[in-house]
Parts: C-alpha cells; structure tokens; sequence
C-alpha cells in the first residue's frame, strides 16, 4: 500500500460531496469496536456455558477430595491432586493441571475457531466489512475476543478453584515440589505464576485456531481442526522417535508451569515455553492474517 | 500508483464529460476459482441520482457483481470505481457513503434488532457515537419495525429480516444504495413500501442501484436499467429508451372463429408482424399486431375498421413492451437460470 492510500486527507471530489459528513475517524473508534466485540464474546450463552462447565471443574474436584478425605484413598491421584487437602490453593493448580491437556484446549478451539467461521457463516461478515471495517483491524479485534474468552477460561477455573480449595480446605504456607516451604504471600503469587502461564501457553492454540477460522465458513469445522492439532501435538509429543521436534510443539511445554513451584524457578524454562507459544502466535497469526485479508467473502 | 494518483486529482468536470458518475466498472471480470466466469467483461454505468434497476436470470452474476463493487470479492481483472474512487484501494474512504444489502439480510441471531443496529454502527469508525442510538431508532423507524426492535433476531419473520437489513443499509445518510434483492420475502404491503422507500431516497438525491429477477417489481421506480445475462451486461441505458426499442401491440380479442378475418383485417390496415394467440377457455382469441406511435391507424380506427369487416371486437388493448418483452427478445430464452 502506498502512503498515499491510508491518507485520509484526501479531499473527495468536489462535485460528488454532498449533505453526507466526511468519513472522518472519531476517537475513541476502536476502542468502541473492541467494546462490540468483548460483549458479542461475553455475552454469548454458548460461551458463558463453556466458562460454567471449566469452573465445575475445581467445583467438583473439591468437593469430592473433601468427602473423600477420611478414606482410605487420601492422598492419592496425580501430581498436584494429592496436595489438595493440605493446602486449598492447591486445589488451582490441580485443576489447570486436569483441564490443560483436553478441556481448556476445546474451549479455546471453540472460541477461536468461530471467531471468523462464525461471522461468515451467519452471513454477518459481508455486512461487517462494508461497513465498512479493514479487515486487519477486524481480524486484530477478533484476535482480541478471543484471547480474552481464553484468559476468561483460565481465571474462571483459578478464581473457582481459589474460593473452594480455601473454603473447604484452608490456604496456608506453600510447600513447594521439593518439600520445602515458603510463605502464604509468595505461594499466592506462586500460583498466580502458574496461572499466568497457562494463560500465556493457550495463545499459540488461539492463533491456530484463528487461522483455521479464516479458511472455512463452517464454524465447527474450524474448531474441530484447532482441538485436533492440540490433540496431535500431545501424542506427538509422547514418541521418542520425534525427540528432535518436540521442543517446538505447540503442547510440549504446557505443563512447564510446575516450574513456579520450585524454590527457585528457572527462568529458562519458562522462557523457553513461551518463545514456542510466541512462534505459533507469530506463523499462525502471520497465515491468518495472509488469508483474511485476501479473500474473497462469498458467504 | 496510477489508482492513486487519479483518486487524489478530482480533476475539474469537463464541460460535456460525465466525471461523476456513481458506479463504473471497466472490464469487470469475475472467474472463480471453479473455473466459472460469473461476471465477464462488464463496464456498468450508473449515473448519479439514477434508480438503476439491475436485472438478470438466478444465477447470471449480480450478486457477484456487487460483491465486487463492495470490495467483498476482488475481481479477477477490471477495475470498479465507486462515487468516484477506485474499489477496493479507497474503500475504506468510500465505502461509508454506500449502503447496501447483499443477498439477503444477515444479523447474530441472539441478539435483537436494536443491539444488532447498534453493533454495526460501533463497527462504523467514522459515525459519532454519541448518535448512536437516534440513528438506530430512526432507521428503525423508517422500515416500520420500531415495534419490534428488541426481539431477537432469530425471532424475525423473513419480511422482518428483510426490513431490519434495510434499516442497517439506512442507518447513516448514503449517497449511493445497493440493494441485492430487497423485497425478498416481502409481502405485497412490503414490496410497496420499498418500492415507495426507494424512490423517496432517489427525490432525496441518492443513487439506487436495485438488483432483482422479478422485472415487473423493478420496473415501476427504476429510470435506468441493465440486465445481466449469463455474466455479460446484455444491455444498459435510460428505461424509457430500453422499452422503445420495441413497438407498442394492439391486441385485438375476437371469436375463436373469427380470428383470420381479424388478422386479414390487420394486415389490410398496413400493420406488421400481425399473430394469433391460442384459443382460450372462453372462446376468445387474440390477434395482435405492432403499432407505430407516429403512424398508422389509431385504436379507435383499427376497431371501427375491424367492425365493419364484420369481426366481433370483444377486446381491443394497446401493450406497451414490458421490460420483460425486453428481455426476451434479448435473451431469446424465458427467464430461468441459464448454467
Ligand atoms: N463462490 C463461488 N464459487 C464458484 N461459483 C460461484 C460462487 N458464487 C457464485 N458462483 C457462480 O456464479 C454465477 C453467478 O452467481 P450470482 O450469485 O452472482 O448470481 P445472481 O445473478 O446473483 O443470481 P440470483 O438471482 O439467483 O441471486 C452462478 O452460476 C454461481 O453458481
Ligand atoms: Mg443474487
């Protein structure tokens, strides 16, 4: 595009202007896109039931460590769960660490795989871009809603699990992977760490399934596809032979937050997992964006 | 570069040369990916301040048409230009000063009306929104569905649809209409108001271009017109010059028995390519013949002259051509979908 083509100084023609206003941009314009497209995303039913359904999760969990406590199955299950009933915020990182290899990955798929397919399905996209908005921008916004929808997912199973691990089980001092113990303050924001990188892990699976978005009319379509490639991606990750590639999968380094639970987390680790998740965002963003604002909307 | 540079020099009108009209499209060509040549070559003319009915079979290119006046789909050569500005570098500039609905409405189904309007102009970075909310209701207004702003969506009758499409096609003052098929789904009370809206609109000074395959809809508001057929533009221009390409008929309706005396009759009067319709169930029968405006006999004389040739005249009709007759001879095909 040349400068001259995102000037909006350029006069219309004389003869043809007319009672119309000029196409002038009023401040505060995209922030009031970003407002349409948070309260599209938030206030869908079907999205506010996906929240409802990850926040079950903690819910659940707790309340069945809670009555099973006195039995002889205490203490026992996967890593993360079996701390549960000595310290409430335990009960956070257990359920991210249930709802990260499959249930937040299908939230994610489904939000991000209909941010597109969903509007061009609807038939409202047409209607969107003659507005009309640039499809840059409309794409960026639409990034935007769904990376909020994925941050939403996460904090609805912390905050969830946050209130019912305290409430049944009680928050104190944090006792860390290697046994050693740090104080109430630093465990919380511990925890938060974990939670802030799942959050940050999802953006590679937003962005794959925002491009996949753009390729189809058919939503499910879309959303099927991105579950998919995080499905293939875990079991990928699973095959020695493959060693060599599994770095820069996009669910190898997903459950690298137990990093935030050692006395001293590495930075490198952390670091290392989320330059991958800012490759994915990058390729994936870059093809999405490639795509969207090249094709032909015949929906 | 050349785009550019003519869109940012409105050069002086020319004395004598149309600079401005609407829409003009050179050599437009759509091939889609299929192989299929939905639109082929068209150079469309819409002058400002014109209603342009823009006609054609299902399937011979409208649509695809004003998807690439819209910037929705790029052609796949030829250029558009849009009140002026090249579609699709100057969209963006342009493209507020157009309303338009393409093939049929499309709103979120759960939201209402009114939050559906209200979506599209906080969408819309050149409205103020402080007038949000006046615009929408207006609009809403205008097509008669204050009533039923706040059901949602999904809960609308087709003809509902329709008119809240309408509605977000009004939702700013436009200098340029395109509507795809508006009176889909519209009961006849319906069809009359769009046809009543649209030339409202057009006293007001803004251009409609009005894409239908029903002629007889179109043919009452529109002054201009241009009928696609299998992805060519068959024929553009002024109406009234389209319809006098053809000449007038009388249709004469006589006795079964009587009809080749009727023709006879016809002929004998210097009328040309004089026919006899079938029978129908009654026993009538109608023989008809061109009839020049600036010569000939007129009605009453062919009647009286049919009289005293002893020919019983239970009818006599003078048919201007329809748009359809037109079309017809144009085509030489009815009115189906041709691919
Ligand atoms: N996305 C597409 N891919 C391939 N072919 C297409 C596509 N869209 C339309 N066509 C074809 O292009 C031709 C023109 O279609 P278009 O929708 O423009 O017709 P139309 O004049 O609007 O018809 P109608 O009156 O039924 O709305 C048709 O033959 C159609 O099959
Ligand atoms: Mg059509």
């Amino acid at each position: 595009m040349s400068p001259a083509d995102t000037t909006t100084s350029v006069a219309a023609p004389v003869s043809a202007s007319r009672a119309v206003e000029p196409p002038a941009r009023h401040r505060g314009a995209l922030a009031r896109l970003v407002r349409a497209e948070l309260a599209l995303v938030l206030g869908r039913r079907r999205n506010l039931v996906l929240l409802v359904g990850l926040a079950l999760v903690p819910l659940l969990l707790g309340v069945v460590l809670y009555l099973a406590q006195d039995t002889a199955l205490a203490g026992q299950g996967p890593p993360f769960v079996s701390r549960v009933t000595g310290n409430g915020l335990f009960l956070v990182v257990a359920s991210l660490f249930l709802c990260t290899p499959f249930l937040l990955p299908l939230t994610i798929g489904i939000a991000s795989g209909d941010a597109i397919a969903g509007e061009a399905s609807a038939g409202t996209l047409r209607y969107l871009l003659v507005v009309p908005v640039g499809r840059g921008r409309l794409l960026a916004v639409k990034a935007l809603g769904a990376l909020v929808f994925a941050a939403a997912a996460v904090l609805a199973i912390a905050v969830v699990g946050l209130v019912v691990g305290a409430a049944l089980f009680g928050v104190g001092d944090l006792t860390l992977l290697s046994g050693s113990t740090v104080p109430l303050g630093d465990g919380v924001l511990r925890v938060a760490g974990v939670v802030a990188y799942v959050g940050l892990s999802m953006t590679g699976l937003v962005a794959v399934g925002l491009f996949f978005s753009t390729l189809t009319e058919v939503p499910v379509g879309a959303m099927a596809a991105t579950v998919v490639v995080a499905v293939v991606s875990s079991v990928l990750d699973q095959l020695p032979q493959l060693a060599a590639i599994h770095p820069a999968l996009l669910t190898h380094h997903w459950f690298d937050f137990a990093e935030m639970l050692r006395v001293v987390p590495s930075a490198d680790v952390l670091a290392q997992g989320l330059a991958v998740q800012a490759g994915w965002v990058v390729v994936f963003g870059a093809l999405a964006w490639a795509r969207f604002t090249t094709a032909d909307v015949t929906s | 570069m050349t785009a550019t540079l003519r869109a940012a020099a409105p050069a002086v009108p020319q004395a004598g040369v149309v600079t401005d009209d609407a829409i003009r499209t050179h050599a437009l060509t759509k091939r889609f990916r299929t192989g299929q040549v939905a639109v082929d070559g068209i150079d469309l003319v819409v002058p400002r301040g014109a209603v342009y009915g823009f006609l054609g079979p299902n399937g011979s290119g409208k649509t695809t048409t004003i998807r690439m006046l819209l910037g929705l789909v790029a052609p796949t050569s030829g250029r558009v230009e849009l009140l002026g500005e090249p579609v699709p570098q100057r969209a963006a500039h342009v493209l507020p000063r157009v309303g338009a609905l393409v093939e049929g409405p499309a709103f979120q189904p759960y939201l209402s009306g009114r939050a559906n309007l209200a979506r599209l102009d906080a969408v819309d970075a050149s409205t103020d929104p402080r007038t949000a909310r006046a615009r929408a209701e207006a609009a809403l207004e205008r097509v008669g569905l204050t009533a039923a702003a706040d059901k949602r969506y999904r809960q609308y009758s087709l003809g509902m649809k329709q008119r809240l499409g309408l509605a977000a096609a009004l939702l700013r003052p436009r200098d340029l209409l395109v509507l795809d098929e508006p009176t889909n789904g519209l009961d006849p009370q319906g069809t009359r108001e769009v046809r009543h809206l649209v030339r409202e609109l057009a006293d007001g000074g803004t251009t409609v271009l009005v894409s239908s395959h029903l002629l007889a809809e179109i043919e009452q508001v529109c002054t201009h017109v241009g009928i696609m057929g299998r992805g060519h533009l068959l024929l553009q221009g002024p109406r009234t010059e389209l319809t006098a390409r053809r000449a007038a008929r009388i249709a004469v309706r006589t006795l079964a028995d009587r009809a080749d005396a009727a023709a006879t009759e016809l002929r004998r009067l210097a009328l040309d390519d004089v026919t006899a319709d079938r029978p129908v169930a009654d026993g009538t029968v109608t023989v008809s013949a061109a009839v020049r405006d600036d010569a000939g006999p007129a009605p009453q004389d062919v009647t009286a002259a049919l009289v005293r040739a002893d020919v019983p005249v239970v009818g006599v009709d003078v048919r201007r051509p329809s748009l359809e007759d037109v079309f017809v001879e144009l085509t030489g095909e009815g009115f189906d979908v041709a691919r």
